[in-house]
């Protein structure tokens, strides 16, 4: 489904990414790890399309096309989707507004008709059940005024409302209490579907005993430094970081 | 460019050659206040950048301009305005049209609405409410030092005259549509004076329109006065050519414990000049003034507000927000006076730009002067872009950019138009917005000339 191949990336001049290869295969939920500044939140928002990082070197390929010509616009109807760390708050435009508008943009894009009014409103109240958001949340302007645990909950309903084909969650847990974690973490699970999948970008395994990854890659300074199955989630929080930083610099 | 002189002399001239005739229209009590008005516009002239309160607005392009004298419309005229129809079908409202700011004849210049209201030509009521008349005409604008008030005092000789009786409350809102039409370029002026008694509760919509691509100078001036407990909401939508230039000047003067509030939403006009003169003079008074706009090419808007605390427990509350394109220009100057007495006054104020291109200025000016301690205060003002992380936020969900920018500006005008109390004018104010901003609108909906 995603074939990274030798990604380099730059913000300002400043190389952050620094050679970075995996393939996620149809079905497969990645995790990928790493301590604060290792590049985790460039390398969601080079996949995603935002203008800040320029890729220096490198390709992406995704369902067999050049994922780095597509506009952000593009990758989110051919069906990537961003779970944003910080979440924005758009003051103005309602939540039933924004999802309607990228619901039928995704729809368009894909040559069907726009969703009447009573079938678009069926859907909002399904998938809100799905994720257990609070429906008065619904009601209002796009993030504005929510908590730190409903702006997460908030991009789980959006994950829901657009059935991603590829869901990249940018530390997803990061300011959430135990019970928030586990209503985001059962969203995701629920949204698993054999062919979609999933790269989970996370500091601290408590996520991962929620949502279980096959493959796990330690990012560091730019690169993957190690990839293993699901153990290796463990052996990290036992051991820290500093084990992984020993290793690759003695190397 | 001609000099202050030069300009003002143009009027002072037109004041002398027509007194006669425009006295003949009213009655003695406004007459009687023509001859100092005149003196005090002489001394003060036409605004120029070097008052502080204009210092962002220049007057000359429409000011320096030679208008045909312009009095009673005809007939025709007046037929034209009895057969316009508000474009926003779904309002519910008593309405009345002012022709070049004259009160038309033809039904009636006087009439009672249910409650015992009275509404109608000012000039005809300043005759069968003289009483009424002698207790507020001039005494809001009163001390005023604009010259343009002191000229409309002196030229005016009609308007609407609107009295709410006390306890009276309208379950519907009351439109005043202001209709500018002429084959000849003129300069018009009309006084309205709105009294809402005790206890009274009432919306009142302004609708400013021009019906004929001539180069039209419009200079307006309206006294409100809110009692003792009153709820008053005025809500002004400007949809002008831009050959137009309209200049108003509301004062509101409040009673204790009344609340007004104020919208001003500038959809299109070549030079808009709204001053908003709050006076809040009660305790526990409290007023909102909001603001909306929306401007390209080279259109100008400059709203200045000012807010009187005078008594002590009053509150106040500014919003004005504008998205400027093209070459537009914009001002905004919020004057906050707290007065010693005022204690345990609160007082806000929130000014927000988009500039849409780098060609496009907008100047905002806080003014705050406090002389009482026990004072909650806050201004904030910022100029700038749409937010980039909000526009890739949307993006990123598959909405493309240019759907996603105007989202964003929407959302960004949708704040002020949200306190538009009457369902079926937001509703159409939301849809003109997104027009206007789709590009989509370069003139008025339900105007008749198609002027560029």
């Amino acid at each position: 489904m995603l074939i990274i191949s030798n990604l380099n990336a730059s913000i300002d001049g400043k190389s952050i990414l620094k050679g970075i290869s995996l393939e996620v295969k149809a079905g497969e939920v990645h995790a990928i790890m790493g301590p604060n500044g290792s590049g985790k939140s460039t390398l969601a928002a080079v996949l995603a399309g935002r203008e800040f990082a320029q890729v220096t070197e490198g390709t992406v390929t995704y369902m067999g096309r050049n994922l780095l010509e597509m506009p952000a616009e593009d990758r989110a109807r051919e069906g990537i989707f961003l779970g944003f760390q910080y979440p924005i708050e758009i003051p103005g435009v309602s939540m039933v507004n924004f999802m309607k508008t990228a619901v039928n943009e995704h729809r368009k894009y894909k040559g069907l008709e726009p969703l009447s009014a009573s079938d678009f409103l069926k859907l909002m109240r399904d998938k809100k059940e799905l994720v257990e958001i609070d429906s008065k949340l619904a009601n209002r302007s796009v993030n504005e005024g929510f908590s730190g645990g409903e702006k997460k909950k908030n991009e789980i309903f959006q994950m829901a409302m657009l059935e991603p084909r590829l869901a990249i969650l940018d530390e997803t847990d990061s300011g959430l209490d135990i019970d928030a974690l586990r209503i985001v973490a059962n969203g995701v699970n629920k949204l698993k579907k054999p062919d979609n999948s999933t790269i989970v970008i996370t500091h601290y395994q408590r996520l991962l005993d929620y949502i279980v990854p096959d493959v796990v890659h330690v990012l560091y300074d730019g690169r993957i430094v190690r990839t293993a199955g699901k153990e290796l989630a463990l052996e990290l929080e036992a051991k820290g970081y500093d084990w992984i930083r020993k290793e690759v610099n003695n190397s | 460019m001609s000099t202050q002189e030069e300009r003002s002399g143009r009027y002072l001239d037109f004041y002398r050659d027509n007194i006669e005739r425009i006295s003949e229209n009213s009655s003695p009590y406004i007459n009687s206040f023509r001859q100092n008005a005149i003196e005090e516009f002489k001394k003060l002239g036409i605004p120029t950048r070097k008052n502080e309160s204009y210092r962002y607005t220049n007057l000359d392009t429409f000011f320096g301009h030679p208008y045909s004298s312009y009095f009673m419309p005809s007939e025709p005229d007046f037929v034209k305005a009895e057969e316009f129809r508000c474009d926003v079908t779904d309002l519910d409202a008593h309405g009345v049209v002012l022709i070049n700011g004259f009160y038309p004849t033809i039904t009636g210049k006087l009439r009672e609405l249910p409650g015992g209201i009275w509404i109608g030509s000012l000039s005809e009521a300043s005759r069968k409410f003289s009483g009424m008349i002698e207790q507020h005409y001039g005494r809001y604008v009163n001390g005023n030092s604009d010259g343009l008030v002191h000229l409309n005092t002196a030229l005016a000789s009609d308007g609407v005259f609107l009295w709410i009786p006390e306890g009276v409350s309208l379950g519907k809102p009351i439109q005043i549509v202001n209709l500018v039409n002429s084959d000849q370029d003129i300069f018009n002026q009309h006084r309205n004076l709105i009294i809402a008694e005790k206890n009274s509760d009432i919306t009142l919509i302004i609708c400013d329109h021009t019906l004929s691509p001539q180069k039209f100078l419009t200079n307006a001036v309206t006294e409100i006065h809110v009692g003792e407990n009153a709820h008053f909401n005025i809500i002004r939508v400007q949809n002008e050519h831009n050959n137009a230039a309209k200049i108003t000047h509301t004062f509101i003067h409040q009673e204790r414990n009344s609340v007004a509030t104020s919208n001003n939403i500038t959809l299109h006009g070549g030079l808009v000049r709204n001053s908003t003169h709050h006076y809040l003079g009660g305790v526990g008074a409290e007023c909102n003034s909001f603001g909306l706009y929306l401007s390209d090419k080279f259109q100008h808007v400059d709203n200045y507000v000012n807010v009187d605390h005078a008594f002590p427990s009053c509150k106040s509350n500014q919003l004005f927000k504008g998205v400027l394109d093209d070459m537009a220009t914009g001002a905004f100057n919020g004057r906050i006076y707290v007065h010693p007495d005022a204690q345990g006054t609160m007082a806000y104020q929130k000014n927000s730009s988009i500039l849409l291109t780098d060609d496009a200025k907008m100047d905002t000016k806080p003014q705050l002067e406090i002389y009482a301690d026990d004072v909650k205060c806050s201004h904030g003002a910022t100029v700038g872009q749409l937010d980039e992380n909000a526009l890739f936020y949307l993006r990123s969900r598959g909405i493309d950019k240019r759907q996603a920018r105007l989202m964003l500006m929407f959302g960004f005008a949708h704040e002020v138009l949200q306190n538009i109390n009457v369902e079926a004018l937001r509703e159409r104010m939301d849809n003109l917005v997104m027009q206007r901003l789709k590009g989509e609108l370069s003139r008025c909906a339900s105007c008749m000339v198609k002027c560029v």
